[in-house]
C-alpha cells in the first residue's frame, strides 16, 4: 500500500519549504520528506546577514523554524526521514522513506548539498576526533587551542571569524594566493589579530589517526613543493559542496559535478520532476535563490497538474510519432 | 515526548551508568543545532527499545569530564557501550535506520 500525493518535496532547505509554502497555499497538499539533514544548511550557520526583510540579521536556525511553521500552516505535512530509493519510471513516481511507500504525480527535488570533505581519507576518519566541517557545531571543544581552517570562501572566512573567538589561533589555509571570499568577509577575517593565512598550500596529511586525535597537518606549498607540518588540535573544512544527487543517479539529468540540469524554470529530464536549490545550482548558492527556485518548483508543479492530461496526450502524440 | 525514557547522565554516575547492557549515550548541548535535529530520534529509539537497551544523554557544558574522556570533539556524538566496553562510535546526525541496525547487531 502507498500514499499518493499530488506533490512530494524531498528536502526541508530553503528551497524544500518554499516550494512546500506555494504548494500548501495553492492547495496540493505537498508532503515534504525532510532528510537526516533537516533544515538543510543554514541550521548550522549563525547570523545570515543577507535574507531580505531582516535589517539586523535572523539566526540561520530561527530563520528555518519560521520557514517550516509558514509551510505548516498552509497545510504542508512535513515527516522525518530519508528517501532510500525513488522510482521516476513512470507516474505517479514512486519513492520509499523508512520503509513505507509513497507515491507522487509530481515530484520536487531540494536535496541541497553537504559539505564536501578533503578525500584524503584520514580525514573522515578523524571526524569528531578534531576535523570538523562545521565551526558552530565543534568550535566550542577548541577554546584557547590552535585550529586551521581550509578554504578561502565565504564560508571559510565565516568559520574563521567564529572560531577566532574561541581559539587561540587561526590558521586559513589556501591553496591560491587570493581568496573568493566576499570583500566584507574578507575584510573582517584580515582585520581579526588571531587569524593568519598561508597561501598556495594544500593540506596532504593529517596526523594522528593512531591517537584518534589532530596533532598536525601536513603542509604541501604548490609553488616551491616544499612539505611543512603545522601543529593544530583542530581542522575544519570548508572547501565547497557537493550536490545530494546520488538517489538519481541513472533517472535525472546531471552535469559532471553531479548537479541536476533543469531548464525552462525547474523542469529536469524527467516530465513532472521538478528541482529547487543547491542541488541544480553551484553558481549562487544562496538561501535567497534557493528560496526562488523552490517558488519557482511550486508554480512549475502546479501547472504542470492542471495541465497533466493534456500533457500526457501530448507525450503520447510525441511517443508514437 | 519520550524524553523520560532519555536518562541524564553526569560526569559522576556516568562510568557505573553504562556496565550493564547495551547503553546508547547521545553527547549534546543546548547550542548545538544539529543535536536538536539528532534528539527526536534518540527519543524514538528509547521508545522502540524500551526495556531492551538503555539510552542516556550527556549534556557537555555540564559535564566536561565524560567527553574529554573519551575524545569528543564534535557533536552530536553518539556512543555505544556492552557491558561497559565502547564498541560503536557515531558522529554528526544520523539516519533513525542506520541506528537500528547498529543497536540490533549488538543486541543479538
Amino acid at each position: 500500500m502507498s500514499i499518493e500525493r499530488q506533490v512530494i518535496i524531498i528536502g526541508s532547505g530553503p528551497a524544500g519549504l518554499t516550494a512546500a509554502l506555494y504548494a500548501a497555499r495553492a492547495n496540493l497538499k505537498p508532503l515534504v520528506i525532510e532528510g537526516v539533514e533537516a533544515g538543510g544548511q543554514l541550521m548550522l550557520t549563525t547570523t545570515v546577514e543577507n535574507w531580505p526583510g531582516y535589517r539586523d540579521g535572523i539566526m540561520g536556525p530561527d530563520l528555518m523554524t519560521e520557514l517550516r511553521a509558514q509551510a505548516e500552516r498552509f497545510g504542508a505535512e512535513i515527516i522525518q526521514g530519508d528517501v532510500s530509493s525513488v522510482d521516476l519510471g513512470e507516474r505517479p513516481f514512486r519513492l520509499t522513506v523508512n520503509g513505507a511507500h509513497y507515491a507522487a504525480q509530481t515530484l520536487i527535488v531540494a536535496t541541497g548539498a553537504s559539505a564536501k570533505w578533503l578525500d584524503l581519507g584520514v580525514d573522515k576518519k578523524l571526524s569528531g576526533r578534531g576535523v570538523s566541517t562545521c565551526a558552530t557545531c565543534d568550535g566550542y571543544f577548541f577554546k584557547g587551542r590552535p585550529v586551521a581552517i581550509v578554504g578561502g570562501g565565504d564560508t571559510a572566512m565565516e568559520e574563521a571569524i567564529y572560531l577566532a573567538k574561541l581559539a587561540s589561533q587561526v590558521t586559513v589555509i589556501h591553496r591560491r594566493d587570493t581568496l573568493r571570499a566576499s570583500k566584507v568577509m574578507q575584510q573582517k577575517a584580515m582585520s581579526t589579530p588571531n587569524i593568519s593565512f598561508i597561501w598556495n598550500t594544500e593540506v596532504v596529511d593529517i596526523k594522528d589517526p593512531e591517537r584518534g586525535e589532530v596533532t598536525s597537518l601536513v603542509l604541501l606549498d604548490t609553488h616551491t613543493g616544499e612539505r611543512s607540518e603545522l601543529p593544530v588540535e583542530g581542522v575544519f573544512i570548508a572547501i565547497g559542496h557537493v550536490p545530494n544527487t546520488k538517489l538519481f543517479v541513472g533517472q535525472l539529468d546531471m552535469d559532471a559535478n553531479g548537479y541536476l540540469k533543469t531548464s525552462n524554470g525547474s523542469r529536469t529530464n524527467v516530465p513532472g520532476v521538478f528541482a529547487a536549490g543547491d542541488v541544480q545550482d553551484h553558481v549562487y548558492r544562496q538561501a535567497i535563490t534557493a528560496a526562488g527556485s523552490g517558488c519557482m518548483a511550486a508554480i512549475d508543479a502546479e501547472r504542470f497538474l492542471s495541465g497533466v492530461a493534456h500533457a500526457d496526450a501530448d507525450e503520447h502524440a510525441a511517443a508514437t510519432a | 515526548m519520550a524524553s523520560e525514557l532519555v536518562k541524564n547522565l553526569t560526569d559522576t554516575d556516568f562510568d557505573a551508568s553504562v556496565k550493564n547492557g547495551v547503553v546508547l549515550v547521545d553527547f549534546w548541548a543546548e547550542w548545538c543545532a544539529p543535536c536538536r535535529r539528532l534528539a527526536p530520534t534518540v527519543d524514538q529509539l528509547a521508545q522502540e527499545y524500551n526495556g531492551r537497551i538503555t539510552v542516556a544523554k550527556v549534556n557537555i557544558d555540564e559535564n566536561p569530564m565524560v567527553p574529554s574522556k573519551f575524545m569528543i570533539r564534535g557533536i552530536p556524538t553518539l556512543l555505544l557501550f556492552k557491558n561497559g566496553d565502547l564498541k560503536e562510535t557515531v558522529v554528526g546526525i544520523a539516519a533513525k535506520d542506520d541506528l537500528s541496525k547498529l543497536l540490533d547487531k549488538h543486541l543479538q
